[in-house]
């Protein structure tokens, strides 16, 4: 395969809000049998119509359907990093449009849910066994809900032992997702951050150091993003152990460790898997998602309620009747739907296929790696470490952007003119210059990633030979660079289009001044 | 294993060797250097059988999922936060259009229609409420109520909050777990505000001993929990204003092709579902929230969900979409960012977008209306059977609470013979509300025919017999 431009379509789609004709219908309804006008209480019946539009069930489809064919969204390679693209079986897709998933209630009986309820324990136990824990539940809804759930069982955990005032604070690294120092400032936690050493991680004395009889929790991921293992990870959940603190293992990045370790054998307390990342739900472009928090049976009393449990009869049901429960962080049981399709996908692939995955994803890694370090202006972070990396590596265009003036933005930019999805940069703080970091994971092939490696190296020629292009691409994308600087401004931000109409108004009335 | 996995394309052994030759790596064990022996489980992964074979896995999933019956078999009237409202098919295409599906976050160019639709959403939404600033979604109307009540606190520095006696549970438990439980020096105390047990509105008099200089946010819903439509909103937010106060209005955007926008009667931030907009109820995966106010400053600063704006592109005359105050988010400000911001349910919010363009201003006024006459239908037939009240007779939207204490039996008792004969019967609000008695909460909505509600009025006098 070869690097190819690429166009995508461009439909010069109106927003929706101009469309539409007055008295058109998208949608109508039966008549009402009884007059509804006095059914409406003095005062509260609405004065003006919304100014929505009003357009066929034709125009809407084709609207959107021009919207859909303007997204990339994965329709080329995606090695969109820390998010491990993975293949969302379609088969998934269509059991969740089936009565049986989509109409289902979640105030409705037990028994009338047994199968679904059957999904649930069942996944829970796959999940036991991949980390060791003893009890999971999916009501968070998402990776930073889950974080956000530990925080909740911290403060139940430590209440019920009398120290909820004393341990007031909570530890992350710098390098673990923003999701964990926010959540636990969200809670009320104050924040200790400690800083990556010479290794790639923080040293054991920097750990020590921020322990104390104050230290409600660790939270924390292993591997980070740039695909370093900390080798000394079962001496920081000892000794955190030992401070009287919780450790949590934030598993965003589980793809390249699954099948080889537990994070219960690694001595953490509680861990947190994303049922949209590593076990196949779709993205969505972020959600619906599920977190699967899991954790040992000492903190299992302190979990969200309720909790799907399996009766001595081998009936299903849910155990609503648990004391000492920090009671919920999202209404009903989560989003099912999304376990189902995780379920699906743990069957679909098994134990050994799950390790296979793994071995896929760091193998791909590594061969990436290769690839790309052998392209002039890509540096790697952690240069100098020998040993291979875990399912991704966090590299910079820094020495490209001294060379041409040019940094990860405007080439990620350039790469989608090749059909490529620009690549994830790094969260913040940026601690590699122009930061970028792919993960190609178990679904790419190789002729994806070698395509994708070729991209880049063009596109980094391209930055040298005609730095004019690559500094105003995209050039094949539905519209050119967006100016980024209005939605800054209160004075021209608009995130409705009331907003906007109100704002651009005002900016014309200036000019015509 | 010999045959490739459908899902991985490098499971084929030649290939696997030739990368490893490429890299010059001995082994794919070899790989996992960096993970210490000591590390590495002793035992072997007990999973169940894999299921490689699509017609293998789908005959399994089916029979899982035959188990359950649904809403779709049954006659259901549960409410009560989950909303069976009719789904148009286009919803469900569009969402489940393979580049929405699988976007993750693009730029703003190569994902323009995916930010477009997102803009359209919060447009056609900030029409339903009234409301020049709209976030993207977060993840329930719980939760979007548990963020405004903090963004409250974040402006004014107070830390009381005053909410409706007769709240849904499990709205209310998850607004108490934002506003942090006891012993937490930031704590936000949740009061409650009793409500008149005439007509179920708010007792202003109650709500009058309660409004003081601590008081952060007063928060109210319309319809309520109990479906009652609260009428005194502009006298509620005119004392909690007067309080220094500011007021947080919870609603179904369903309701608003008839209902009065919450900032007609005073509201300063507006939140509520977006599930009833296209969304299935998905055993509770529908579920999904919003945060909307006035565009000011003040506000907007404060937001901490993902914000899309209107903007201008290179080509002249163009529009463009992207992100808006991002920096004060978690993912700009880590712990100094507004709560936090993650995945949430931005493909539902395309669903959203569908369902909204569709319905247009007379849509809503038309399901609110069939709405508002179907449920008050069925109230009136049900308060009519022997032994069975309505408690509410008016002023209701979709939901209303049946007292069966007179006859006798439980709601328990009531419900299981109703299940017996295919039907889900409403909430069971005795062990919520216990003053209330033996009553359930029912919902009637578009999808309910003349015939249904007949069925359940003449199933529930063969049960009450």
């Amino acid at each position: 395969m070869t690097a190819k431009l690429i166009h995508q379509a461009r439909w010069n789609e109106p927003v929706v809000m101009e469309m539409g004709v007055a008295g058109r219908r998208g949608v109508v309804f039966p008549q009402p049998e009884t007059d509804a006008a006095a059914l409406i209480p003095a005062g509260m019946r609405r004065r003006t119509k919304p100014a929505l539009p009003e357009m066929t069930e034709h125009d809407v489809l084709r609207h959107y359907l021009h919207l859909s064919q303007q997204v990339l969204g994965m329709m080329g390679v995606s090695l969109f990093g820390t998010c491990t693209m993975k293949y969302n079986p379609r088969l998934s897709e269509a059991l969740g449009l089936r009565p049986q998933m989509a109409e289902i209630h979640p105030l409705q009986p037990a028994a009338s849910i047994q199968g679904l309820l059957e999904i649930v324990h069942n996944f829970d136990l796959i999940l036991r066994e991949l980390s060791g824990m003893d009890q999971f539940v999916f009501q968070a809804a998402g990776g930073a809900d889950a974080a956000y759930t530990h925080t909740c069982v911290t403060r139940g955990y430590f209440a019920a032992k009398g120290e909820l005032e004393q341990r007031n604070e909570i530890i992350t690294s710098i390098q673990a997702h923003p999701c964990n120092p926010a959540t636990a400032a969200t809670a009320g936690f104050k924040v200790v951050t400690l800083m990556l050493e010479e290794n790639g991680y923080p040293s054991i004395d920097a750990l020590k150091a921020a322990l104390s009889p104050r230290t409600a929790a660790l939270m924390i991921n292993n591997p980070d993003d740039m695909g370093v293992y900390n080798p000394q990870i079962r001496e920081w959940t000892a000794l955190v152990k030992q401070a009287g603190g919780l450790a949590f293992y934030d598993h965003a990045n589980f793809n390249g460790v699954m099948g080889r370790i537990r994070a219960r054998e690694l001595g953490f307390d509680a861990c947190m898997f994303m049922l949209h990342k590593t076990f196949g739900g779709p993205k969505g472009g972020g959600g619906p998602a599920v977190g699967a928090y899991g954790c040992s049976a000492e903190l299992a009393p302190f979990l969200p309620k309720p909790l799907v449990v399996k009766n001595s009869d081998g009936s299903y049901g849910l155990d609503d009747d648990r004391p000492q429960s920090v009671g919920k962080v999202r209404e009903f049981l989560g989003n099912l739907h999304i376990v189902m399709r995780a379920y699906a996908w743990a069957r679909a692939m098994g134990a050994d296929g799950i390790k296979e995955a793994a071995d896929l994803a760091v193998l791909a890694n590594n061969y990436m790696e290769k690839k790309l370090l052998a392209i002039p202006g890509v540096a790697r972070s952690n240069p100098e470490a020998k040993t291979w990396r875990m399912e991704m590596t966090r590299y910079g265009l820094g020495p490209l952007k001294e060379e041409t003036g040019l940094g990860v933005v405007e080439v990620g930019n350039r790469m989608t003119d090749y059909g490529i999805d620009a690549p994830w940069l790094s969260h913040e703080p940026w601690v590699v210059p122009e930061p970028f970091t792919p993960e190609a994971g178990e679904l790419w092939s190789k002729e994806d990633i070698d395509l994708w490696c070729e991209v880049l190296a063009k596109v980094c020629d391209e930055a040298r030979q005609d730095p004019e292009l690559v500094r105003t691409a995209p050039h094949n994308a539905p519209i050119g660079r967006v100016d980024s600087e209005a939605p800054e401004d209160p004075a021209r931000w608009a995130t409705t289009w009331r907003a906007y109409q109100r704002k651009h108004a005002a900016t014309r009335a200036r000019a015509a001044e | 294993m010999t045959i490739a996995h459908p899902w991985m394309a490098n499971s084929v052994p030649a290939i696997k060797q030739a990368m490893l030759r490429e890299i010059g790596a001995p082994s794919i064990e070899a790989l996992f250097e960096q993970i210490p022996a000591e590390h590495r489980t002793a035992h072997d992964f007990a999973l169940p059988p894999a299921l490689r074979s699509e017609p293998e896995l789908r005959r399994h999933m089916l029979s899982l999922l035959r188990k359950n019956t649904s809403c779709e078999e049954n006659l259901s009237f549960l409410g009560a936060g989950i909303w069976q409202h009719h789904v148009p098919a286009i919803c469900d295409e569009i969402a489940g259009r393979s580049e929405f599906l699988t976007s993750v976050w693009g730029t703003a160019m190569s994902d323009h229609g995916r930010n477009q639709a997102w803009f359209e959403f919060a447009s056609q939404l900030g029409e339903l409420v009234a409301c020049d600033f709209v976030g993207l979604p977060v993840y329930s109307w719980g939760c979007a109520a548990g963020n405004a009540v903090r963004l409250a606190s974040r402006l004014n520095g107070r830390r009381r909050v005053l909410v409706p006696e007769w709240m849904d549970p499990e709205r209310l438990a998850v607004i108490r777990q934002y506003c942090e439980p006891e012993g937490m020096p930031n704590r936000i105390a949740v009061e409650l505000v009793a409500q008149r047990a005439a007509d179920g509105l708010i007792d202003l008099d109650d709500l009058r001993t309660k409004l003081n200089d601590g008081v952060t946010a007063v928060y109210f819903e319309n319809p309520g929990f109990l479906g009652i439509i609260e009428t005194q909103g502009a006298e509620i937010a005119r004392l909690a204003h007067a309080a220094g106060a500011e007021v947080i209005v919870g609603v179904d955007p369903i309701s608003l092709g008839v209902l009065a926008p919450p900032p007609d009667y005073g509201a300063d931030i507006v939140v509520g579902t977006t599930q009833t907009l296209g969304a299935h109820m998905s055993a509770g995966g529908g579920a999904g929230g919003f945060i909307a106010s006035r565009d000011e400053e003040r506000y907007a600063r404060e937001y901490p969900t993902l914000n899309i704006s209107i903007t201008t592109t290179r080509n002249p005359g163009e529009h463009g979409f992207a992100l808006s105050l991002s920096h004060q988010s978690s993912y700009g400000m880590r712990e100094q960012g507004k709560d936090w911001t993650g995945n949430s349910v931005y493909l539902t919010a395309i669903a959203n977008a569908v369902y909204m363009s569709l319905m247009g201003p007379e849509g809503f006024a038309e399901l609110g209306e069939l709405v508002l006459a179907r449920s008050h239908d069925a109230a009136r037939r049900l308060d009519a059977i022997p032994g069975v009240s309505v408690r509410w007779k008016s002023g209701f939207f979709r939901e209303f609470v049946v007292d069966f204490s007179a006859t006798g039996r439980s709601v328990a008792q009531v419900n299981a013979a109703l299940l017996k004969r295919g039907i889900f019967g409403g909430k069971d609000l005795s062990a919520d509300i216990p003053a209330l008695g033996q009553c359930a909460l029912f919902a009637v909505t578009e999808v309910h025919a003349p015939e249904d509600i007949a069925r359940l009025a003449t199933t529930l006098e063969e049960i009450l017999r």
